[in-house]
């Protein structure tokens, strides 16, 4: 099988395969071109003969479990990332697949977190041939050096879901670590010592997995409810000591900045949602768990509470800073795939308005509508954004990956996508002459916030005019990008070589832009 | 083995800054080591610098380790100079370019509003990059305090340099230097390098001003410079208290004097309290002295950067006694400073009204300024006027306010 071949020039002018993985992929068309036809992917046909008349699907093991799911060579395994950084399950697969000699699988999670570093072990001899998802830190570093012995597939959280309902992706396993379950599969994330609120991303795996298997920490008697989880869907019930570790399923990094350069682009960037009249009474917003993101939307709540308006929603991952603007009235709805901390757990259990959705509403390009379309504000980050606003997400400018695409792509087609970064990060700028990866074409970027000035895209006229007068310092991209360079002298090109390793999707399944190994 | 230096600062959590380990060699020409996590980007750039600063010196033969986090250049050529200048005599400086920004200016005015003044530590360059971005009316490079003392002389290469390197955005260009007698040396590294404003520490007398100004004029004559440097002695002992108004009349370039709380409570061995009660007297001194040598009174910084609304109610009490500003220890202090020390909007209302009727008094030749049937005395009318330029520099009122009235 080749790792890839046939190398074109996609409709973005970037240089991408068309095999990967032994397997046929379509180059980027442009956005909104390609329309896949035909009917949705779809599971076996299963009856209830086959499986417990009382409903207890429980089995001893998880090693039990897989191996009668039949586990074997070159199977598509799926994990779920909303353990976050205090996942124990994922590891614990590829452990016991490593032991049983199980070689050449392919790994799907959700997205990835440092506690998943040790899977490099399991790379490296040959129990997973390749990840689709999401690499960051360590494992996108081991990406990018070209050690992964298959072509490595980004997408993002909604292209996951298009891939697994197209037909690209089969799951063979579907394992599912559910803070609370009972025997019959239901279970959910409200619960439970690893309790983390939501189960957003895993609806997609157990309705079209082969198999499904659900691990928990904390099993109840049938029923459990509310299921976020639906158990008429799973094939076994696994009971282990502990599926996380609870101060690390709610990480640290979901604090506001105390970067006063930080909190000033926060500022800056919510003084120009007001000015602009996107901030306004019956909006809406989202805004990712980064610190600068956190940081805007405390000041949006400052802004909200001042004008006594009220956002009809916002977008999760949630926080306590969004559970504080749900609770005292400033936010009608929180729609949620993720939770991120404590208090978004116990808002989840306490407050209706504060609402389990899943992906499949909210990105997913094979949805009849998505909600990331009727979104007024989204909030972004970016490793890069050049001077055609295109932005990259998932390298750094030396050509590492160190960050999966998570939400990103499909957020872009929120009615005004915002990104407030800094110039220039210790020496390196972000606003450059072409992004290192293409992520997200310009077309849909639409304001730069920086320390240093705001670039509004040409596109946006309607903004440009608006923003007319106003004492935020407007600026070209053009000017940004330069004073960066006079800032930090003008960064020579890292070395890539000619082999891909690893292919960027769009959220329609093509394939937008590839990664390269960088040379040592 | 020659003797081995080590200039700058690196750890996990040190950003913008490097370390460089020096020992100059007897042959092998130059040994650079870098080791930077801008490498792929900037390794070829940082190499051919460090080849510039060793070919300027005359340095051939050098094991030079560069351990970099992301350093400008300034930084670089600052501490591969100050490791160089430990190792050898030389009387050339490596400068980097003006920044078009600083050489616009070089005098700012004596009244200019010094309502926040922001300290950097003057070893700390990562700090200094974005300083001006949050608007304080002056930045102090602080090679006093803020600096270890095994780190004062390479600072002092830092401070320079950052001085011509980069914008300050408008802020006023202030160096803290070190106590007198020390802090004269710091005079060569600043005078003449574009700073506006120096604060002189722990100030007891005018002697001490005497021999700034001393050091300043033999400089200044050795560099061809004429434009005017400002003094703000800082008083930070009983003594500094009980001169006040010697120090604060002693020269004509000082336009500002300023407490430093932290010393003065421990000069008298008592403790900092929020309140201040046990500063009152000091804190009045200061003022009255200032006033009467027609200088700016200035406070102290307030040390709990969290706690926004104590700084405020300080920043209140302290506007209330007369101070025109006060210090700041992180950028997040200096809105609720301008915030507090701006003209409000009922002391501008009546401004404008006074100024009003002033102006009409004058156009018809009237010699007595009137408010409806009150008398206004010429002090009122000249704080008024104060007033609505404070509040005009500070961005409260538009300069055409006078056509909404």
């Amino acid at each position: 099988m080749k790792k890839y071949d046939k190398l074109v020039t996609n409709a973005a002018g970037r240089l991408v395969p068309t095999i990967v993985n032994g397997r046929q992929v379509i180059p980027f068309q442009g956005i909104g071109k390609h329309r896949p036809s035909g009917r949705k992917y779809a599971p076996h046909i299963f009856t209830v003969l086959d499986y417990p008349r009382d409903g207890n699907k429980t089995i001893a093991t998880l090693e039990d479990a897989l191996r009668m799911c039949g586990l074997r060579d070159g199977l598509t395994i799926s994990t779920h990332h909303h353990l976050r950084d205090g996942d124990l399950i994922a590891n614990l697969v590829f452990e016991i697949a490593d032991r049983l000699k199980i070689r050449d699988l392919v790994w799907l999670p959700s997205a990835s977190f440092p506690c998943h570093d040790t899977i490099i072990q399991y790379l490296e001899n040959g129990t997973i041939d390749h990840i689709e998802g999401s690499m960051n830190g360590p494992l996108g570093k081991y990406t990018t050096s070209g050690k992964m012995n298959g072509c490595a597939v980004l997408r993002s959280h909604g292209g996951r879901v298009q891939a697994i309902q197209d037909g690209e992706v089969h799951i063979d396993i579907a394992i599912l670590a559910a803070p609370t379950a009972d025997p019959f599969g239901n279970g959910n994330a409200l619960y439970g010592p690893s309790a983390c609120g939501v189960l957003g991303y895993s609806l997609v795996d157990y309705m079209y997995a082969d198999k499904v298997i659900v691990v928990t920490d904390n099993l109840v008697s049938f029923p459990c409810m509310p299921m976020q989880i639906e158990g008429s869907y799973v094939d076994f019930v696994v009971k282990v000591d502990k599926i996380g570790l609870p101060e690390k399923i709610v990480s640290g990094t979901t604090r506001i900045t105390k970067s006063p350069d930080r909190l000033l682009i926060a500022e800056m960037t919510a003084q120009f949602c007001l000015e602009a009249g996107l901030l306004k009474d019956g909006c809406s917003f989202q805004a990712g768990a980064g610190g600068t993101s956190l940081a805007v939307e405390d000041y949006f709540h400052k802004i909200l509470l001042e004008k006594k308006w009220k956002a009809r929603f916002c977008f999760g991952g949630s926080t306590e800073y969004m559970v504080r603007m749900l609770e005292d009235g400033s936010v009608e709805y929180i729609l949620d795939a993720q939770a991120f901390d404590l208090e978004a757990v116990r808002s989840m259990r306490e407050n209706p308005n504060h609402c389990d959705v899943s992906v499949f509403h909210a990105y997913n390009f094979h949805s009849k509508g998505n909600y990331a379309g009727m979104t007024d504000i989204v909030i972004l980050g970016a490793t890069e954004i050049d001077i055609n606003f295109n932005g990259n997400v998932v390298t750094h400018s030396d050509g590492h990956l160190l960050h999966g695409i998570g939400g990103w792509q499909n957020c872009l087609h929120a009615k005004c996508t915002i990104i407030p970064v800094p110039l220039f990060r210790d020496r390196i700028p972000v606003i450059v002459d072409e992004v290192t990866t293409l992520c997200g074409p310009g077309s849909l970027i639409d304001v730069i916030v920086t320390e240093r000035g705001i670039a509004i895209n040409p596109l946006r006229t309607d903004l440009l005019e608006k923003m007319k007068g106003s004492d935020l310092p407007i600026r070209d991209i053009n000017q940004l990008k330069h004073e960066a360079e006079l800032i930090c002298g003008k960064p020579s090109k890292p070395h890539f070589s000619k082999e891909v390793v690893g292919i960027v999707k769009w959220v329609d399944g093509t394939v937008i832009d590839s990664l390269w190994k960088v040379e040592v | 083995m020659g003797k081995t230096v080590t200039c700058g600062n690196q750890s996990e959590h040190i950003r913008s800054d490097c370390q460089v380990i020096l020992e100059l060699t007897d042959n092998d020409g130059l040994d650079i080591q870098l080791n930077s996590k801008v490498k792929s980007l900037y390794g070829d750039s940082i190499i051919a610098l460090t080849h510039e600063i060793f070919n300027f010196f005359g340095v051939e033969n050098a094991r030079i380790i560069i351990n970099d986090s992301g350093a400008l250049p300034f930084v670089i050529s600052a501490r591969i100079e100050a490791a160089l200048k430990q190792l050898m005599v030389s009387d050339k400086d490596y400068l980097p370019d003006f920044h078009p920004d600083n050489s616009i200016s070089l005098t700012t005015s004596r009244e200019k509003s010094r309502i926040s003044r922001l300290y950097i530590p003057g070893n700390s360059p990562g700090l200094m990059i974005n300083a001006g971005l949050h608007h304080p009316d002056g930045i102090i490079l602080d090679l006093e305090d803020a600096v270890a003392p095994d780190k004062k002389y390479e600072a002092r290469f830092i401070v320079r340099n950052a001085l011509r390197a980069l914008s300050f955005y408008g802020a006023e260009r202030m160096i803290r230097i070190n106590q007198i007698p020390y802090g004269l040396a710091d005079l060569d590294f600043i005078i003449p390098h574009g700073v506006n404003l120096i604060l002189i520490p722990k100030c007891e007398n005018s002697h001490q001003i005497k021999l700034v100004n001393e050091k300043i004029g033999i400089i200044s004559t050795k560099h061809y410079l004429t434009h005017k440097v400002w003094l703000m002695p800082i008083i930070e002992s009983a003594k500094g208290v009980m001169n006040a108004f010697e120090i604060a009349n002693s020269a004509n370039n000082i336009v500002a004097m300023a407490i430093g709380l932290e010393d003065f409570t421990a000069d008298l061995g008592i403790t900092r309290t929020k309140e201040g009660a046990e500063s009152f007297v000091a804190r009045s001194q200061i003022i009255l002295s200032c006033k009467a040598a027609g200088i700016q009174p200035i406070d102290s910084v307030f040390s709990d950067i969290e706690d926004l609304e104590s700084l405020r109610q300080s920043a209140l009490q302290s506007k209330a006694l007369g101070f025109v500003g006060m210090g700041c220890i992180h950028p997040r202090q200096i809105k609720p400073i301008h915030d507090t020390f701006a003209p409000q909007i009922e002391e501008i209302e009546k401004a404008k009204k006074i100024v009003i009727a002033y102006e009409d008094a004058q156009s018809k030749g009237i010699g007595v300024v009137a408010l409806g049937t009150k008398m206004i005395d010429p002090p009122v009318v000249k704080k008024a006027l104060h007033t609505i330029e404070l509040a005009i520099n500070m961005g409260r009122i538009s300069q055409s306010w006078r056509e909404k009235q």
